[in-house]
């Protein structure tokens, strides 16, 4: 099986600063991390390669430093991969993202599965891997929480919804996005993380791809970021101590009248 | 032709309506009647209940386009993008608002791809712009720290979901009037590449986002032992059961109790947070809860800080004592045996 997962390198903290001026977030001087919902894609690519044989390739669109995203990837176990990094990306939107990834999965040749992340912590949106296969032309099964059997070009999985699971088969190629259920992610290895510093890590940039540069980055992406601000936190806290049976009996009695004043119960 | 229009997507099951639906409309109504526009909100089922759809109406539609097929009766991404992506070149409407629902999530940021329209997920505020006429999104971003407003200046449609109970579903005003057109899916509808095989319900009795009121356990909870402690509360409280991640983590609960950054995303008209700190990445799947209770042994829990009512103590003493003094109020009996 040939399998794609695209990765984000996101911000380690919530500490971020935004740029008011354009929008975007400033990446500097914040220790970054594979986004942690892709760690499960990156898994669920190994063991489907480790059943069935095939080759996993991680991709990332980011700044150079995305590099170390892609080589703790390979240290997991992916089997190659490749960075996407072009001044020409930068700003780009989850409309302009899927675009560029999408060419790069194109330009990568065959494929049976493309398996995303449910969403990046940092962006949060979960548009990207929908997005992907709506580039590439092929049928997307979000929020995947189990690959059940891989067969005849064919791929059998739960996908979870508000109210249960559906059980879902979609014929390969196919994009999945998976749930944080389908995996427990596991720690690189020390033979794999010396094989990926070693490894040839090539850098696609706008030229490799076969996209139109109007469609890139800041001016290919439909939404502006307009105005940044603090949420108000408006909530004023009632606090009471409730240390022995008396003032516990008490705060019990007081959280009642509170929420019976709010029409809570 | 100018764009013009606003559409809401109502989601149905087994062909009745969803809450989902009533709510949109409640944001719908607002920009349409700010816009000066029709508001329009489209359906795609099977044999889709016909007292439902004119309750769209009552409920402030003026519009209802059902669309409907066997091929149509449960999500799946490509009967569904085909479907509304007709409908949006037919008819070029300058805004669409959907759930972020599996479905919505799914189906939006497909469909904005193929008619090159700007997404903006989760947004907790709608409004037009005076003066533009541009829709303005404000989403939370990087885990609720921050807001943003975002705006989609020159493309169309402007694209948007809003999460599941950010808003109260809209009125009734029965008699309102209103046009239902029911249609049939495009004959040339292709093959989905995706099957719908089976559905196994989840265990739960009600789903976590979309329940009224939700008891969250953190660690404090100290072992999965002790969640009776909680469910008895959940339970008097007509409640859902949520968890942090280190509950989680720990195998306590399921991930589909996990609600914060990597979980879900719950608004529910009450919030017990039993045991937990109140992390940002929690926070962020929270916050906007109507009402917030938390019960803490430290004062200085940051929880708090976004509580509306805070007790300072241990949970394995407060919750059995609320637990009791509900059952006594709702005149339930195990008033004070579970004390
Ligand atoms: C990228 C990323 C994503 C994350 N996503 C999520 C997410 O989606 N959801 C999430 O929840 N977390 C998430 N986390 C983890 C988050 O940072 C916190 O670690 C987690 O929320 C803490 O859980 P907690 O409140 O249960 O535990 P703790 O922080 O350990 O808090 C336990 C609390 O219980 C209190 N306590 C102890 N005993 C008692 C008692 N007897 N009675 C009352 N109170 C008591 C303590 O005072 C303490 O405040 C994420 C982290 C990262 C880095
Ligand atoms: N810049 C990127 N490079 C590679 N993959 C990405 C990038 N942005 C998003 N993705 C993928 O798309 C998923 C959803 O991201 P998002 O839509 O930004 O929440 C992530 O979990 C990744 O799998």
């Amino acid at each position: 099986m040939r399998i794609v997962v695209p990765i984000k390198q996101v911000p380690e903290t919530n500490a971020v600063r935004m740029d008011e001026a354009t929008g975007t977030m400033i990446r500097e001087g914040v220790e970054a991390i594979i986004n942690p919902l892709d760690l499960y894609a990156i898994e669920a690519a190994i063991r489907l390669r480790e059943a069935h044989g095939g080759e996993v390739t991680a991709v990332s669109m980011g700044p150079p430093k995305a590099m170390t995203a892609l080589r703790e990837a390979m240290a997991m176990g992916c089997d190659s991969a490749v960075l996407l990094s072009d001044k020409a990306f930068a700003g780009s939107d989850t409309w302009a993202t899927s675009y560029v990834l999408s060419a790069a999965v194109r330009r990568m040749g065959e494929f049976d599965l493309v398996l995303c992340g449910e969403r990046a912590t940092d962006g949060d949106t979960g548009q990207v891997g929908p997005g992907i296969a709506a580039f590439l032309g092929l049928p997307v099964v979000s929020y995947v929480s189990r690959i059940e059997s891989v067969a005849d070009g064919r791929c059998r999985m739960h996908r979870l919804v508000e109210d249960g699971y559906e059980v879902l088969e979609a014929d390969l190629p196919c994009v999945l996005t998976v749930v944080k259920e389908i995996s427990d992610p596991r720690l690189p290895t020390l033979r794999g993380k010396q094989k990926a510093k070693r490894a040839d890590v090539p850098v696609w940039t706008a030229g490799d791809l076969d996209v139109e540069p109007s469609k890139l980055g800041l001016e290919g992406s439909p939404t502006r970021v307009v105005k940044i601000f603090r949420p108000s936190v408006a909530r004023k806290c009632e606090k009471l101590l409730a240390a022995d049976e008396t003032s516990v009996a008490t705060a019990a009695d007081r959280v009642v009248e509170f929420l019976q004043t709010r029409e809570l119960i | 032709m100018r764009h013009s229009g606003v559409w809401i997507l109502a989601e149905q099951q087994g062909g009745r309506v969803q809450r989902i639906s009533h709510e949109l409309l409640t944001r719908g109504r607002a920009l349409a009647d700010k816009r000066g526009c029709e508001l329009a909100a489209v359906i795609f089922g099977n044999r889709i209940d016909a007292a439902d759809l004119s309750e769209l109406i009552d409920r402030g539609a003026d519009r209802v386009i059902a669309m409907e097929s066997p091929r149509l009766e449960h999500f799946l991404v490509e009967p569904y993008a085909a479907c509304l992506l007709k409908l949006l070149a037919d008819r070029r409407p300058e805004i669409v608002i959907a759930g972020a629902t599996t479905t919505g999530r799914t189906l939006m940021p497909y469909v904005a791809i193929l008619a090159h329209a700007g997404l903006t997920a989760d947004c907790t505020e709608l409004d037009i712009e005076a003066g533009t006429g541009n829709l303005l999104q404000t989403r939370p971003a990087i885990g609720g720290n921050i807001l943003a407003t975002i705006k989609t200046p020159r493309h169309r449609p402007q694209m948007a979901t809003v999460r599941p109970r950010s808003t109260r579903p809209a009125d009734r005003a029965p008699g309102r009037k209103g046009q239902i057109e029911r249609l049939a899916a495009p004959a040339d509808l292709p093959p989905s590449r995706v099957r719908r095989v089976d559905f196994v319900p989840s265990a739960d009795e009600h789903g976590l986002q979309d329940a009224d009121a939700v008891v969250a356990v953190g660690r404090g909870i100290k072992k999965a032992d002790n969640l009776p402690v909680a469910r008895k509360l959940a339970d008097a409280l007509g409640a859902a059961l949520g968890a942090t991640r280190d509950v989680v983590d720990r195998g306590w609960l399921s991930y589909p109790h996990q609600i914060g950054l990597s979980g879900k995303t719950v608004t529910p008209r009450l919030y017990v947070a039993l045991g937990v700190s109140g992390s940002i990445q929690h926070l962020a799947g929270m916050q906007t809860a109507e009402t917030i209770v938390a019960v803490n042994t430290d004062p200085d829990a940051q929880i708090f800080h976004v509580a509306d009512f805070g007790i300072v103590g241990s949970l394995f003493d407060v919750a059995p004592a609320l637990t009791a003094k509900l059952r006594a109020a709702q005149g339930k009996p195990g008033g004070e045996e579970s004390k």
